[in-house]
């Protein structure tokens, strides 16, 4: 559409108005279609989430609105609108045949302005547009608060009153999360979307590439995190083009990211008392000043990122579902996670408070809890898990070794993991932070790797952005799987290819190796970190392109909770396959940035994937959840077509959004 | 919409009780930019709704039932019904869904039965509509040329 087309529409608006259906049920699109048709809205429809992610992808101008169907087979709806939500800062509806509110709530702290039932009313849609204009308008004046006040205060703020300004844009966000009952209209629920200018603004978005999020995290670091704030650090970062809006929005999904994995760290608290050892920098490291000397560091010292990791560890000390119900945004305090009671408001609230940045107290619980716990927490919470959640969680986490606890001799595996370095030569579209996925991990820094593992299975965790994603893509590499993916998938993931990415290569192909290397990466710590041997064969047997996992990882006791379908291989496969297939995966990333990324992965897998991790079905987000299921789900939808294994998963691993938190 | 005046309305109320408001919404949308909405939405839910209770089929007769896999199915069954209205339908699948949750194989046995003569009365009733309809049609098609 020409601006003149758009801006004619704008005056006459809403009509006109540029709609994205998606809908995997071709009756309910036809007729969500020609509902819309008759608002008199622009329609496209599509029948695939991948297709409708590209679409969006490949013009984040061309649409207005996106319209989502929850369950769809190769994604799931939630992830689909956090992509969304993060990457092109869209409002998103929800729609579902189901009305439940667990389900509902879901969909509001997945970003979702509207949750619509199907079937869905003509007067329903007649009203949609509101929330195309509250977005603008939120957006503007988040914008321009936040000039106000970020040098006043930080991402601490917690609920303030007024309702206006970045700060409360993201408290806003918070608090609604929070009470879980606010209009999810607002678009202050899309915590992550403040930053984007609405395409009616025009305004030239910026690509957070990964070399820039580098610089960015540096520079944060630097001032410190408390300190920091968006006029300083684009001074710091003293780049060209990059307006103090710019950083003020990617500081404030930055901080949230942070908050994550802080309230994931809390759990990781426990992992990393446990690794100890040959950890203790790096349990040091774990908590947010973990990070932050991380990054300060330049990312050269691995063991920070390690740390983050270490959530894994905390997340099997999750004893019970309930803690994690939170979003994945465990409070801080690292026995929080356990003894959070089960209830989504606790998590809302424990985030409100989190807010951005979770250094205070406890830092280093702080992200580790916020890491694994993010994952596990909404899978628990939603999946109502039978069994232990604490299973679950050191499988995903295992592959850190730090679930195990054993720790130290977990890490070996982490020298296989490329993944979390791997070389990331494409630039996620949406914000080239894919290249912190691609760095590269050296031996010496097991305990990184390991922790990248870890990532790597939650690719949702970056949501923070597409940089982001890539460093957890690239965690998923495993050492041997990263020259696979770096080869074949890199071409295809350049920047203008992740479509093409996914789609060019054979889905099969590009699941395939997707899946390898986050197997890799997954096995490795989900492996018995006694078991480093295993993990590291591990590794090197995914990279082959096999999706199976090693042998050892079967065979391990220790993940048989994993082994939800009675094939922890499967789970795992699917796992990084569909944060590979989102197509963004980010080889290679600077270590820096993979650092933060995993963090901010594993704490946010839950929430907001972004961008890389969009491709990846609902399931993985969901596996995120439930560890070791939740990956599963996530891996599932993106997996089934390919792989016979997968198949299993497939409508069997069920629930989209609690695949293996119910199996297990 | 001349055609929507008698004809169409009488149908529909004769389908009254397998079909409710929704159906009535569908005929809403159906207009000159989509003169054959209805049937062709109609068509694709026979299509759809036939596939799916097929894999339902399938997925009873498994030993042990899949009832994860059998609530996917009906859960998306039970869209496609009231997406198109169908009321009735809507209903037993509902009910089909609540033994799946329990697991009970027996209940869910019985349902599907009562689901299945449902979409089968459905599919004739709807037939007849069409036919009905369709030999309305010319008349109204010429009208509306005409105009």
């Amino acid at each position: 559409m020409t601006v003149e087309e758009r801006k004619g529409n704008a005056d006459q608006f809403p009509v006109g108005m540029r709609v994205l259906a998606v809908d995997d049920d071709p009756l309910c699109l036809k007729l969500l279609e020609a509902l819309l048709r008759r608002c008199q809205y622009n329609v496209t429809t599509t029948d695939k989430a991948i297709t409708a992610l590209n679409l969006l992808r490949e013009n984040k101008d061309k649409f207005d609105l996106v319209i989502s169907d929850v369950h769809m087979p190769d994604m799931d709806g939630f992830k689909l609108l956090e992509l969304v939500g993060l990457e092109m800062d869209l409002p998103v509806i929800m729609l579902s045949g189901n009305g439940e509110t667990q389900t509902v709530m879901k969909g509001i702290t997945h970003g979702a302005c509207d949750y619509l039932l199907k079937p869905v009313r003509l007067e329903e849609l007649r009203n949609i547009w509101q929330h195309v204009i509250r977005r603008r308008k939120f957006e503007r004046r988040c914008h321009n608060d936040l000039d106000c006040r970020e040098d006043g205060q930080k991402a601490q703020i917690v609920k303030s009153e007024d309702g206006q300004g970045a700060a409360d844009c993201y408290e806003k966000a918070n608090k609604k999360r929070k009470d879980q009952i606010e209009d999810d209209e607002d678009d202050s629920e899309d915590n992550m979307q403040e930053n984007e200018d609405p395409s009616s603004q025009k305004k030239p978005r910026v690509v957070w590439t990964v070399e820039l999020h580098r610089k960015f995290v540096v520079a944060v670091n630097q001032l410190g995190i408390d300190k920091a704030v968006p006029k300083k650090i684009l001074d710091l970062m003293n780049v060209e083009k990059l307006t103090r809006e710019n950083v003020a929005s990617h500081l404030q999904k930055y901080r949230l990211y942070l908050k994550r994995l802080s309230a994931v760290a809390g759990q990781q608290a426990s992992m990393a008392a446990a690794v100890g050892g040959r950890n203790s920098s790096y349990l040091h490291m774990a908590s947010l000043n973990g990070l932050r000397n991380y990054y300060a560091t330049g990312g050269s010292s691995q063991l920070p990122t390690l740390g983050s990791f270490q959530p894994n560890g905390v997340l099997g000390r999750m004893s019970s579902p309930s803690p994690l119900g939170m979003h994945g945004l465990l409070p801080s305090q690292p026995g929080q996670l356990g003894s959070v009671p089960n209830s989504t408001s606790n998590s809302y609230n424990d985030l409100g408070k989190i807010q951005g940045i979770n250094s205070p107290g406890n830092p280093q619980m702080n992200l580790l809890q916020g890491l694994p716990g993010t994952l596990d927490l909404e899978q628990f919470q939603q999946t109502k898990l039978v069994q232990d959640p604490k299973k679950h969680l050191p499988a995903g986490l295992y592959g850190s070794g730090l679930a195990a606890g054993p720790a130290t001799g977990s890490f070996p595996n982490v020298t296989n993991n490329p993944l979390l370095l791997q070389p990331n030569t494409q630039h996620d579209r949406s914000g080239g932070l894919g290249n912190y996925s691609s760095y590269r991990m050296s031996p010496s820094s097991s305990d990184f790797e390991i922790a990248l593992q870890d990532i790597s299975q939650f690719p949702r965790i970056s949501r923070y952005d597409g940089s982001w994603q890539g460093a957890v893509a690239s965690s998923r590499d495993s050492a041997n799987a990263v020259p696979i993916l770096a080869s074949s998938s890199h071409n295809n993931l350049s920047p203008g290819n992740i479509r093409g990415n996914i789609s060019s290569r054979t889905p099969h192909a590009a699941t395939k190796i997707l899946d390898e290397s986050p197997n890799v990466a997954a096995v490795a710590p989900l492996s018995d970190p006694t078991r480093s041997n295993n993990v590291q064969n591990q590794v090197c047997s995914l990279s082959g392109s096999t999706i199976a996992m090693p042998a050892g990882f079967d065979n391990d006791p220790k993940l048989s909770k994993f082994n939800i379908t009675g094939n922890p291989r499967q789970k795992w496969d699917y796992i990084f396959n569909s944060n590979e297939i989102s197509g963004q995966v980010h080889f290679g990333a600077p270590l820096v940035t993979q650092a933060c990324m995993i963090d901010k992965l594993i704490s946010d897998s839950q929430q907001n994937f972004k961008g890389e991790y969009a491709m990846e079905t609902t399931s993985l987000q969901t596996g995120l959840n439930s560890t070791g299921c939740s990956l599963d789900d996530i891996v599932n939808p993106m997996v089934k077509p390919e792989h016979d294994d997968i198949a299993f998963f497939d409508m069997d691993m069920g629930c989209e959004i609690y695949p293996l938190g119910t199996c297990i | 919409m001349f055609i929507y005046t008698t004809p169409v309305y009488r149908l529909s109320l004769a389908l009254q009780g397998f079909l409710d408001e929704q159906f009535y919404q569908l005929e809403e949308l159906q207009d000159e930019s989509s003169p054959n909405f209805v049937e062709e939405v109609v068509t694709l839910f026979f299509r759809d709704s036939s596939r799916l209770m097929a894999n339902i089929d399938q997925a009873l007769e498994q030993c042990p039932p899949d009832f994860h896999r059998l609530d996917k199915f009906l859960h998306r069954l039970k869209g496609s019904a009231s997406s198109i209205g169908a009321g009735k339908m809507k209903n037993e699948c509902a009910g089909f869904r609540e033994f799946c949750s329990e697991e009970n194989l027996e209940g869910c046995l019985r349902s599907f039965q009562k689901v299945k003569k449902e979409h089968t009365i459905l599919r004739q009733k709807l037939e007849n509509y069409f036919q009905l309809l369709r030999q309305v049609v010319p008349v109204d098609k010429a009208t509306r040329s005409g105009s």
